[in-house]
């Protein structure tokens, strides 16, 4: 085999987090990307995916470690890489070509062969017609061939893309990636490697030849799963379920709670400490899902991906809330099955006063946060505290932004469970019933 | 950038002959060019300090001295936006610049603008000894000082709001910094840059009319221009040839809006970066009688290609760049931080004590007691007239904008008349003060406000038609009416388009508070007390210690004003008021 096209070593990520930490967003990341590969980065929302990828385009450095590009260590864009990104980031006063010259410009070629070749490009990617539209009289998917024939045209060695189909909607995401199979197939472009971020199972699936996927907190490679169903794959076809479902449990399952899984034994429930990233989950979405597995026809127990393709979530809106669950000991996740508790059972089939009580119970017990943050305004003479209190004790684990979304996560479940009260304008906590 | 919307023109090129369309246009711009250089001439006349320029008060002269007036205004124009690319791009651009330029603006805007007149006219004059182009520099500056600040701080802005994935999409794309400033920022920024253009002419109207006619150490210079020719009316008493000169601003305001403004509006609706479209397109004529042209349109392209050429120059190309820059230690880094901050605080310090030896070796230290009192007289006046302001012209703004049929009509002479130089009617103000010999304390006051006060209106219809109609349907729903409606919905929902209206309308207040309270007609002079004409009074003296401190004193109160009542509010406004 020859040489990988991208190559990386030991890289690693920290980002300044409060005044006295750094926060590790990547951690000893190595990998490669070989020559005619397709290969998906898989990973939650906030497991660094995407600050990867633009340590690997070169648009920012890594703290540790380095990537090479064909032998030649990235210090900044290189000229064989080009990028698909999420929001397409289409200019959006230039027309269509001119977007698609854009690139082409930079490179200092000339008008005539700009032009040229931006209408190949546009042609290969099935925007004729569209030339001297703007990007807003396009929909969607539209607009995200813009952004392929922009990366495109420039004759790229790798494309990388970040979360290319998640901006649109599931027919249209269908669409662009069997053309894009199809034009990676045919090798009419001479691209030797693609690079893709994405938050979607199916999708690295359907697309990949290898799947990396990757670990939270810090972000770090927890698997690489090489696919070997030849295209075009099905998504019906058991095998390929099958490997879906094996996504599913790799990344249902903490590392941690691996080894008691080999061994046999059911692994417990997630315990977490008081600097936890806390799933972005609120209670209406969680008993929404205890409700539909509470219900006779699942009694109970349900495959993930099922709960996914049920309830239309795609995982970065589902793993928050079965990470609750699971925290809050309502349901146990494993093996990529999630089955309801004695106690989830209790708190769905309870009225709306009763469930606030246990729910309550719950948070006090297994949420450490949550539990702080009542013991200090209990302690508290007057029962009260100020919220950058708690969100200066966060920032020692979670970046600024984090923290502050965590602490407005567990404001709003404590509201819910009438544990304590926040007053927005003066940033106040205190107790609901004081004494 | 380039005015050509689609390239495939290849329908129309066998046809190149002109159509009556570009005879049209022809006409127009070659009438355009041929007064602007015939202007260009007339600025740099042979002048000695002293000398009177023959002024006449024949009407038929206003529409060439309109035109010098209006030269002034593009000219200082041209100097705002070059002054915005310059210094607005690198503040956003490099840390360190910021640290500096922006405190710098910050402060520079709330310096009141005539006295940058006051203090440069002599300057301008030594540099260019024996030309008019010195009082006409000093002119300019002043209108400069009025448009800059607010433009270069508002580009900054947007610049730095450049969505994350578009600049990464240049870097992956290669783009030079230069490629980056034409095709990214400049075009992002626009629509806003334009909006706040516009304002500032609103405000430069006021100070091209007050700086034409300056009194500089007892000296009165008049430059050819409108308020030139309304200082002369107002000293012989000329009541009609006022109003001739009012009649004139007003053609012109008209004209510059239909002919500059509206035309970039309508086009720099292509760069509102929302990727759908929603409002309804601004329509100007002249953009449509351009791209009915056929020759023009061909030359156009042309005038396009050049400009996409100049951009993509082989000199700004890049090399490869590297994010890896700083191949420094970090403490070395540290060291030259700390060195930069401790070098910016040393600058102001210097300044600072420059300016207080200055003024104090020049003026008793129980004066500058004297001229905080003063200040206060002044503030007060500021704030009894927003008040008074905000009670009258809310509850109208509210009534206006809730009726779209009305709004559609009011809201542009709103604009209309913020954009007025207010100082065109303080003439006949003070004809009915001296007539029935009112107190001038008292009567000179309204002056301030009497052009600031549309801010305050135009943003309250805009708060009030922006109301969202189910809300209000809502509150009708529920029977809420009067007090409890306005107190529950009218006046959050208009509060943050309020602050934005007052505090513009503070900020002019300030600024006419130097001119509204000396007042002249005739041999007849009105004097109130106040900061305003304490500056006044020792510009026409030619004192500058006393200038000076009447200036920084000025500043300082405006500073304390917007950090502790504008600023905060503004944030409050904006946080809980928002509808979004």
């Amino acid at each position: 085999m020859s040489d990988p096209i991208i190559q990386l070593v030991n890289v690693q990520k920290s980002f300044k987090g409060g005044e006295r930490q750094e926060l590790l967003v990547l951690q000893d990341v190595n990998f490669y990307l070989n020559e005619g590969e397709v290969v998906a980065i898989l990973g939650k929302s906030g497991s660094g995916k995407s600050t990867l990828l633009r340590i690997i385009a070169g648009l920012i450095p890594p703290s540790n470690g380095t990537v090479y590009y064909r032998g030649q260590p990235v210090v900044g864009p290189v000229r064989g890489m080009s990028m698909v990104f999420q929001s397409f980031a289409l200019l959006p006063w230039l027309t269509v070509l001119q977007n698609v010259e854009l690139g082409l410009e930079a490179l200092g070629i000339d008008r005539q062969e700009r032009r040229e070749r931006a209408l190949k490009a546009i042609d290969m990617i099935g925007l004729d017609g569209f030339e001297s539209a703007y990007p807003k009289e396009l929909s969607g998917g539209m607009r995200q061939r813009v952004g392929f024939a922009r990366a495109l045209v420039v004759d790229p060695d790798v494309l990388l893309m970040d979360e290319p189909f998640s901006a649109l909607d599931v027919l249209t995401a269908d669409n662009l990636k069997s053309d894009l199979l199809d034009l990676w197939e045919s090798k009419k472009t001479g691209l030797h490697g693609i690079l893709f971020v994405t938050h979607n199972i199916e999708e690295a699936v359907l697309l990949a030849d290898r799947i990396i996927v990757f670990n939270s907190n810090p972000g770090s490679i927890r698997a690489d799963l090489r696919l070997t169903l030849a295209h075009p794959r099905s998504d019906i076809d058991p095998r390929f379920r099958n490997q879906v479902d094996r996504v599913y449990t790799l990344m249902t399952t903490l590392p941690q709670q691996e080894e008691k899984l080999r061994e046999g034994m059911v692994p417990e429930h997630v315990t977490i400490d008081i600097g936890y990233r806390l799933p972005d989950a609120n209670v209406a979405e969680i008993t929404g899902l205890l409700e539909t597995l509470n219900a006779p026809e699942h009694n109970g127990k349900m495959d993930l991906p099922d709960v996914a393709d049920i309830l239309s979530l795609n995982i970065d809106d589902l793993f928050p809330l079965t990470e609750l669950l699971d925290i809050l000991h309502f349901a146990k996740v494993s093996k990529g099955d999630i089955t309801i508790t004695q106690e989830g059972r209790a708190f769905v089939e309870a009225d709306i006063l009763e469930r606030k009580k246990i729910f309550s119970e719950h948070l006090k017990k297994y949420v450490p946060l949550a539990r702080h943050i009542y013991a200090q305004l209990t302690h508290h003479p007057r029962h009260r505290a100020l919220e950058e209190h708690f969100l200066s004790l966060l920032e020692d684990y979670l970046s600024e932004e984090e923290a502050e979304r965590v602490l407005h996560t567990v404001i709003e479940w404590g509201r819910y469970a009438e544990l304590f009260a926040y007053d927005y304008n003066s940033g106040v906590l205190s107790l609901e019933n004081p004494g | 950038m380039t005015l050509f919307r689609d390239t495939f023109m290849t329908v129309y090129k066998g046809r190149l002959y002109p159509n009556q369309w570009d005879l049209i246009a022809l006409l127009f711009v070659l009438t355009v060019l041929g007064l602007l250089a015939w202007d260009a001439r007339q600025m740099s006349v042979p002048y000695q300090l002293g000398q009177v320029i023959p002024l006449s008060l024949d009407p038929h002269m206003l529409p060439l001295y309109a035109l010098r007036t209006i030269m002034r205004m593009l000219i200082a124009l041209l100097f705002s936006f070059l002054f915005t690319f310059t210094f607005a791009t690198w503040a956003a651009k490099s840390p360190r610049a910021e640290r500096i330029i922006i405190p710098m603006i910050d402060v520079l805007q709330s310096v009141p603008i005539l006295g940058f007149l006051s203090i440069t006219v002599v300057g301008f004059i030594r540099l260019f000894p024996g030309s008019l182009l010195g009082p006409e520099c000093a002119a300019i500056f002043a209108i400069f000082t009025s448009q800059a600040w607010n433009m270069a701080l508002g580009f900054y802005q947007t610049v730095r709001s450049v969505p994350g994935e578009l600049r990464e999409a240049a870097d992956m794309f290669h783009l030079s910094a230069w490629q980056r400033f034409w095709r990214i920022d400049v075009p992002f920024s626009m629509p806003g840059l334009l909006w706040n253009t516009m304002m500032s002419m609103s405000a430069g109207w006021f100070f091209v009319v007050a700086s034409e006619a300056i009194s500089v150490s007892n000296q009165q210079i008049l430059l050819p221009g409108i308020g030139s020719y309304i200082a002369v009316a107002i000293q012989q008493e000329n009541l009609r040839m006022i109003s001739y000169a009012i009649l004139t601003m007003f053609i012109v305001i008209l004209l510059y809006d239909q002919i500059i403004f509206r035309p970039l509006v309508a086009w720099a609706e292509k760069f509102k970066s929302e990727q759908v479209a929603t409002e309804k397109e601004t329509y100007s004529w002249i953009i449509s009688l351009f791209r009915r042209t056929r020759v023009l349109r061909r030359w156009g392209f042309k005038i396009a290609r050049i400009m996409d050429a100049l951009i993509n120059l082989r000199i700004f190309q890049s090399r490869v760049i590297s994010m890896h820059r700083s191949t420094l230690h970090p403490g070395y880094e540290k060291i030259i931080a700390i060195a930069w901050n401790v070098l910016c605080v040393m600058l102001v310090m210097v300044a600072i004590v420059f300016l207080a030896l200055f003024i104090f070796r020049n003026i008793p230290f129980s004066s500058v007691a004297h001229v905080f009192f003063l200040g206060c007289i002044t503030a007060l006046r500021v704030i009894v007239l927003i008040v008074l302001c905000s009670l009258f012209w809310v509850p109208v703004g509210v009534w206006v904008g809730l009726r779209p049929s009305v709004a559609r009509i009011v809201q542009p002479i709103a604009q209309f008349f913020a954009a007025f130089p207010a100082n065109l009617f303080y003439p006949l103000v003070v004809m009915v003060i001296v007539y029935y010999h009112l107190n001038p304390n008292i009567w000179l006051t309204p002056l301030m406000i009497l052009g600031a006060q549309w801010y305050i209106v135009f943003n309250v219809i805009a708060g009030a038609s922006l109301l969202p109609k189910d809300l209000l349907l809502v509150v009708d729903n529920f029977g809420v009416r009067r007090w409890l409606r306005w107190r529950y919905l009218i006046l959050p929902g208009i509060f943050p388009y309020y602050i934005t209206g007052a505090i513009t309308a503070a900020g002019g207040a300030w600024n006419a508070s130097i001119l509204a309270e000396v007042v002249q007609w005739g041999n007849e002079k009105l004097v109130a007390t106040g900061l305003g004409a304490y500056i006044s009074q020792y510009t026409s003296a030619g004192n500058f210690p006393y200038i000076a401190l009447g200036i920084s004193v000025m500043c300082i109160f405006v500073l304390v004003f917007n950090r502790i009542i504008w600023r905060p509010l503004y944030v409050f406004a904006d946080n809980r008021f928002r509808l979004e």
